[in-house]
């Protein structure tokens, strides 16, 4: 029986706001932006948050990275050439790799500048010379082949695992495996490719470069072909660098002792290293700052969310409140006809519900629609999780509920004569 | 002699109306039996709409008493109030008040939608009474696709569904031309004839005179009661 009430009410409701329906589509906007920006807010920070933490991810989370910095130009520069010593040692590397309790691998990279060549094309990626340990410290899967290994170390061997975009660009009709590639002046023979990653923010193509994604050799091979000098020329001058190790990654057994490892680098480059020419990346810790980062930005989304919704459900009051006034003797007419006071709360709480609902439909289907879009022609990545929609609705209901109540009760407190008597 | 369905005892009642009291009612008593035919009548000011007001359970006396059916109104809440509206009494108004949102059978089931428990046969008795009320072929129209005399046949269904004892009726016929006129008044004598007690407020001498009785109201007072001959 008392669905069969409810079901009725909904009825008449729908039927009442039918005989007005540009007033009660303009009432449910507001409602129906509020709930799609909501949904679509959420995606959208969920979206770039989750990229966020996928891009620390690969850098690998129980990692502690140690970089080369170049510490501030503070040579006379008008020299044309100059040779410029800093960064990471391999006695750095040695310390880490021979001190470090914690550490489940330690892995030495140098990068290197040189062009590569495949037939007549030339590009300019990153090129890494580490061991075969950095796969497992950076989770970086392969797509094709195999990665370096410690064998290629002991060998010296001219082989190199290329990155998925690199592979692409030089050649993008063939598998690369097996093929020759000229880096510098030396031969190398593919043996791996890498699967595509998400970009790192940081992680740009040098100017000039056309590609992102890197080559990695052996690291001995490096040294015996390009030696400790890096020369990087630039406009009016040439610079020499001499770096030893531009990172060394070490893989940390357990995420408890990721923080005392991190001090322990940053103690131990301290005392060997007269310039701060080094940086101690944490990724842990920008997880964690990029979680405290997500959660403001929720909050800050929330209280926007929170008073468009509040604008929508006082804009739908107000109409009710109309409406009141404009059915008055509706009103009185049915009191006289048997309605009790709650029937009459009843039939404007189902009107007002019935718009916030109608809103809040449509907002989740624009909610919805609207990273959609955002996908296909921002080309951010967006994630509508499930309980977004299933919020935005219930948020919807309350704010007809919370909203309706007033008007509702001054319609059923009318003085039933007086209701009648009105025009 | 029949048993009273309605009666009014020392019935007064004051509106305040900015500093000024005004009395409408200033003391009525009468018994209204059971399947008789009033008519109410009285100038403009007489107090026969804040009679019929008190009547029909929309308004209650200041002072003195009302029973309907043996039941105090004074001791009834509002809910109670309202389900006696709905199940002892059919009102009938001038303007019909017809919902306009709603079509010819759904107007006349409103009632039955606010009992606690309808008669479950109400449908039926809706199509019934439409049928009887020559609307059959005309349930699903809206109040405003009506000629005036078909909308108050709409409004006399809908005053019968939950088969009231009481049939109030307000000027029920002023709105309407002399033709439809005397067509609404037969079917008050048929329902009359059915047993209904009907009071119909008028201040048309022609429609007063159908009723068995007609009560002279002036300034608040019974100034009289004449007693037709049944005709």
């Amino acid at each position: 029986m008392l669905s069969n009430t409810l079901a009725r009410s909904i009825r008449l409701g729908v039927k009442s706001l039918l005989l007005h329906k540009l007033r009660s589509t303009l009432t449910t906007l507001g409602v129906l932006f509020g709930v799609a920006s909501v949904i679509a807010m959420l995606a959208i920070g969920e979206g770039a948050s989750a990229d966020a933490q996928e891009q620390i991810r690969q850098l690998g989370s129980q990692n502690v990275i140690l970089r080369s910095v170049k510490p501030p130009d503070n040579a006379n520069s008008n020299q044309q050439t100059r040779v410029i010593s800093y960064g990471l040692t391999m006695n750095d590397y040695q310390r880490v790799a021979q001190t470090y309790p914690w550490a489940t691998s330690v892995v030495p990279v140098r990068q290197l500048i040189q062009e590569v060549r495949y037939e007549d094309q030339v590009l300019n990626p990153r090129i890494l010379a580490t061991t075969a340990d950095y796969r497992d410290a950076t989770g970086r899967p392969l797509m094709e082949g195999r990665f370096l290994s410690p064998a290629d170390e002991e060998n010296v061997s001219n082989v190199c695992v290329l990155g998925y975009e690199v592979a692409r660009a030089l050649m993008p009709l063939k598998s690369p495996l097996g093929e020759r590639v000229k880096i510098g002046s030396e031969y190398f023979i593919v043996v791996g490719t890498l699967q595509p990653r998400v970009p790192l923010g940081d992680d740009q193509p040098d100017p000039g470069s056309q590609v992102t994604g890197e080559v990695l050799i052996p690291l001995t091979t490096g040294t015996k072909w390009y030696g400790g000098m890096q020369v990087k020329i630039r406009a009016g001058s040439r610079e020499i660098e001499e770096v030893d190790l531009h990172e060394i990654i070490a893989q940390i057994d357990t995420p408890e002792n990721v923080p005392i490892a991190a001090a322990a680098s940053r103690v131990m480059l301290d005392a060997h290293h007269q310039e701060r020419d080094y940086e101690v990346v944490v990724p842990l810790e920008l997880l964690a700052r990029a979680e405290e980062t997500k959660r403001i930005f929720n909050i800050v989304l929330g209280s926007i969310a929170g008073i468009s919704l509040l604008v929508g459900g006082i804009g739908i009051m107000n109409v009710m409140l109309a409406t009141v006034t404009e059915r008055t003797r509706e009103i009185g007419i049915r009191r006289a006809l048997g309605a009790k006071q709650r029937h009459i709360v009843l039939q404007f709480l189902v009107e007002t519900v019935v718009l916030s609902v109608g809103g809040g439909l449509a907002g989740i289907i624009l909610g919805l629609a609207i990273p959609w879009a955002v996908e296909t022609y921002a080309d951010m990545s967006t994630i509508v999780t499930p309980t977004a929609p299933l919020l935005a609705f219930g948020i919807s209901v309350t704010i007809g509920l919370l909203f309706g109540i007033y008007p509702a009760w001054r319609a059923a407190t009318l003085d039933p004569v007086e209701a009648l008597r009105h025009e | 002699m029949a048993e009273i369905v309605a009666a009014l005892e020392g019935v007064r009642r004051v509106y305040q109306m900015g500093s000024t009291e005004v009395q409408a009612l200033a003391g009525i008593d009468v018994e209204f039996r059971q399947g008789e035919y009033w008519s109410i009548m009285g100038s403009s000011g007489s107090g026969k709409s804040t009679l019929l007001n008190l009547l029909g359970c929309i308004d209650r006396p200041t002072s003195g008493r009302y029973i309907v059916n043996g039941r105090d109104t004074d001791e009834l809440n509002d809910d109670e109030l309202s389900t006696l509206r709905g199940r002892e009494i059919g009102f009938i108004f001038q303007s019909f008040n017809l919902l306009p949102q709603l079509n010819v059978l759904e107007n006349i089931l409103i009632p039955v939608f606010y009992q606690d428990n309808p008669r479950p046969d109400a449908e039926e008795r809706a199509v019934m009474l439409a049928e009887r009320m020559g609307l059959g072929d005309r349930t699903d129209h809206r109040p405003l696709e009506l000629s005036g005399g078909q909308q108050q046949r709409v409004a006399i269904a809908r005053a019968l569904i939950n088969d009231p004892p009481i049939l109030l009726a307000d000027e029920a016929t002023g709105n309407l031309d002399t033709q439809t006129t005397v067509e609404i008044l037969s079917l008050f004598d048929e329902l009359h004839a059915e047993g209904k007690t009907i009071l119909l407020v008028t201040h048309e001498e022609e429609v007063g005179k159908r009723a068995e009785r007609v009560m002279h109201l002036r300034d608040g007072l019974i100034e009289g009661i004449t007693e037709n001959q049944p005709c």
